[in-house]
């Protein structure tokens, strides 16, 4: 197997809150291999976006630091490239879409005149072979009418629409890896599915790498090849999407699972969780879920480590009870 | 659906068109939000109303308790036209239609502590004595599973969950007959969702509650809702029994909605074909059946004439030139 296109090991960022530093992500190990979409998925707190603004040092310059840990992406160390080798990187091999494509995108500007602009920044083409490029991104995401549309401005265009040029703008340099942070989150459902049906067929045609964060276990069983879940800042269960889904191991994916209401069956009863995702600045000492998981016992006041089922060393799972024991069905 | 439900609520025709612009500020235009809408809610029902951004679905809840002004149509709750009804007779009907807002921070008074938030109504209905309107905001704090202590604190000391409580909490107090919910749960992680829809579906239970509620989640409405009305452009194109139209849509639009929902399962993705196109505007809708310009089964009558809502099979209504 060729080396991942993104390899994170140990990351720990943390925030400073009243003078003290606390982790918002703590011990994240994860591969992203190549032409794969890796789906990070967690609720509010999860530390998902925390985690994808370290991996693009978006993280503020003031009040927030990786404390911790490495990101390894094409043979060099993000956690330590200088700020402006990392602006050359951020638009060329590493792309990124955000929910809310309107604060992306600069209002005063025409849509194809941004998208030139990043592509003659990034590959010193001239003007007309830009804006020549722009068009043909502008159709290779499906925007009706793209030759008249260029010279539209931003809020010309409905939301579906601006998320397409925010995807154009993030193909512009033929990135390696693209990293969506709940870019449909914002979209209502019927265009939710064109963008993730555009965002498969690019990932095709582009052979490039997905890192994808949502909330959302629909679209991460529409888009992943593998997932990873989150919990106060930690990854706690990883495995192939159709492991995730029909063995959950861990009992927060579980209970994320049985907690979701269902469009194509009935729910003899939702199952929620009591209590709340524990704040930062008040992490139990042991397990993160403990204090909410109905499978506690005394053993989970230890901290656990990241530890494969047993026989299954590609499936692996942030829990004492659970590890080394068969999958649950 | 009867025609006539005693009791419950029945809105006929409900028409409300937002005009915009004029002399000074830019292009006149008529937002056509909500036009002829018919629904009903029989006492003791869940009906959901669900739809994409810009469909009339919070329009149409909020004329139904006038918090916007309905242009056209009637609004029956238990035999009342809500619309001719004296300042008297609507403040009575107000005790018994409550509205759960989504976002319950904003529908919150921030320097109003719990306790006033949930006195307030029972004062200004003359609801009791001071201990007993006392007595009525302790014993809804306890039915929604917050402490009595929170009754003193301050709506910016509690999580989105727990003031979507609070909400729901000023809604029982003046003990309700029917809830119109918007969205009661749209801004709430997955795990606080499950609590929130549980106490719903406990409110529903013990007190015998109607609910109209707006979402433009499939799965959330399947399992709150026994039945559905689909909406496109400020009208109905679908109603019938939930899992029906779920799991069988008749309208092209239900289908493409139901198919575009993903489901937690990667065995059964989507195949999101024959899906382009956007939301019209309501400013401008297409002529004849809204929906005709996105429609893989379009028709040339598609373009001309609205289709009716009509029966398509017992308890389910579809508005499509295919079912002529």
């Amino acid at each position: 197997m060729t080396d991942p296109v993104l390899d994170v090991r140990g990351l720990q960022s943390e925030f400073r809150i009243a003078g003290r530093w606390y982790p918002a992500v703590r011990d994240f190990t994860l591969a992203v291999e190549a032409n794969e979409t890796v789906a990070l998925v967690g609720e509010s707190g999860s530390g998902k976006s925390a985690t994808a603004l370290s991996i693009l040092r978006l993280l503020p310059a003031v009040g927030a630091r990786i404390a911790k840990g490495s990101v390894m992406f094409a043979g060099q160390d993000l956690a330590r490239l200088s700020e402006a080798e990392m602006i050359r990187l951020r638009g060329e091999a590493i792309a990124m879409i955000f929910q809310e494509p309107m604060t992306s995108l600069n209002p005063t500007m025409t849509v194809g005149a941004q998208i030139a602009e990043v592509i003659e920044i990034h590959r010193g083409s001239t003007r007309r072979s830009a804006m020549a490029e722009a068009l043909r991104l502008l159709e290779e995401v499906r925007i009706p009418a793209a030759r008249q549309r260029l010279n539209d401005y931003p809020h010309q265009f409905s939301g579906g629409m601006r998320q397409r040029v925010m995807i154009a703008m993030a193909l512009a340099c033929r990135p390696k890896l693209l990293l969506a942070d709940e870019p449909t989150t914002a979209l209502d459902v019927t265009i939710q599915g064109q963008v993730l049906a555009l965002l498969n067929e690019l990932k095709q045609s582009y052979g490039m790498s997905i890192l994808f964060i949502t909330h959302n276990l629909g679209v991460v069983a529409q888009m992943a090849d593998r997932v990873a879940v989150m919990y106060a800042g930690e990854i706690v269960e990883f495995a192939s999407v159709n492991k995730i889904f029909e063995q959950p191991s861990h009992p927060y994916t579980e209970v994320l699972l049985k907690a979701m209401p269902r469009v194509d069956r009935d729910s003899a009863g939702l199952e929620p969780i009591t209590g709340q995702v524990p704040g930062i600045t008040a992490l139990p000492v042991g397990c993160a879920f403990a204090p909410r998981c109905p499978l506690r016992q005394p053993d989970c006041d230890r901290h656990p480590a990241l530890a494969p089922l047993a026989a299954e060393a590609d499936h692996v799972v942030r829990c004492v009870v659970r590890a080394g024991q068969e999958a649950a069905v | 659906m009867s025609d006539e439900s005693a009791g419950g609520l029945a809105v006929r025709h409900l028409t409300k068109h937002f005009r915009l612009g004029g002399l000074l500020s830019g292009k006149r235009q008529v937002i056509q939000a909500v036009t002829d809408v018919s629904l009903d809610v029989p006492p003791g029902e869940s009906v959901g109303l669900v739809g994409e951004s810009g469909c009339g679905k919070s329009t149409v809840s909020r004329a139904i308790l006038r918090l916007t002004e309905p242009d056209a149509g009637e609004v029956v709750f238990d035999g009342v036209d809500i619309r001719q009804a004296s300042r008297a007779a609507l403040r009575k009907l107000r005790q018994r239609l409550q509205f759960i807002f989504q976002d319950p921070y904003s529908s919150l008074n921030q320097r109003r502590s719990i306790r006033k938030t949930l006195e307030e109504p029972l004062r200004v209905h003359r609801l009791g004595t001071r201990a007993e309107i006392r007595e009525k905001a302790e014993a809804a704090i306890a039915e929604v599973g917050l402490p009595l202590e929170a009754l003193d604190r301050y709506p910016h000391e509690f999580s989105g969950g727990q003031r979507q409580r609070i909400g729901i909490a000023r809604a029982l107090v003046l003990n309700p007959e029917l809830v119109v919910a918007d969205e009661p749960v749209s801004a709430l992680d997955v795990s606080v969702q499950a609590q929130i829809l549980t106490l719903l579906d406990k409110l529903k239970a013990q007190r015998g509650l109607s609910f109209l509620f707006v979402s433009h989640d499939l799965g959330v409405v399947r399992h709150f809702c026994g039945s559905v009305c689909v909406m496109y452009l400020g009208r109905i194109v679908e109603t019938g029994p939930t899992k029906e139209v779920l799991d069988a849509p008749a309208h092209p639009y239900t289908q493409l909605l139901r198919e575009s929902s993903p489901v937690p399962d990667p065995t059964r993705r989507l195949t999101l074909i024959k899906n382009e196109g956007e939301i019209p505007s309501p400013a401008d809708p297409p002529r004849g059946c809204a929906f005709h310009t996105r429609c893989p089964h379009r028709m040339p009558v598609c373009g001309e004439r609205l289709p009716e809502l009509k029966a398509q099979a017992p308890g389910r209504k579809v508005a499509c030139h295919l079912f002529d």
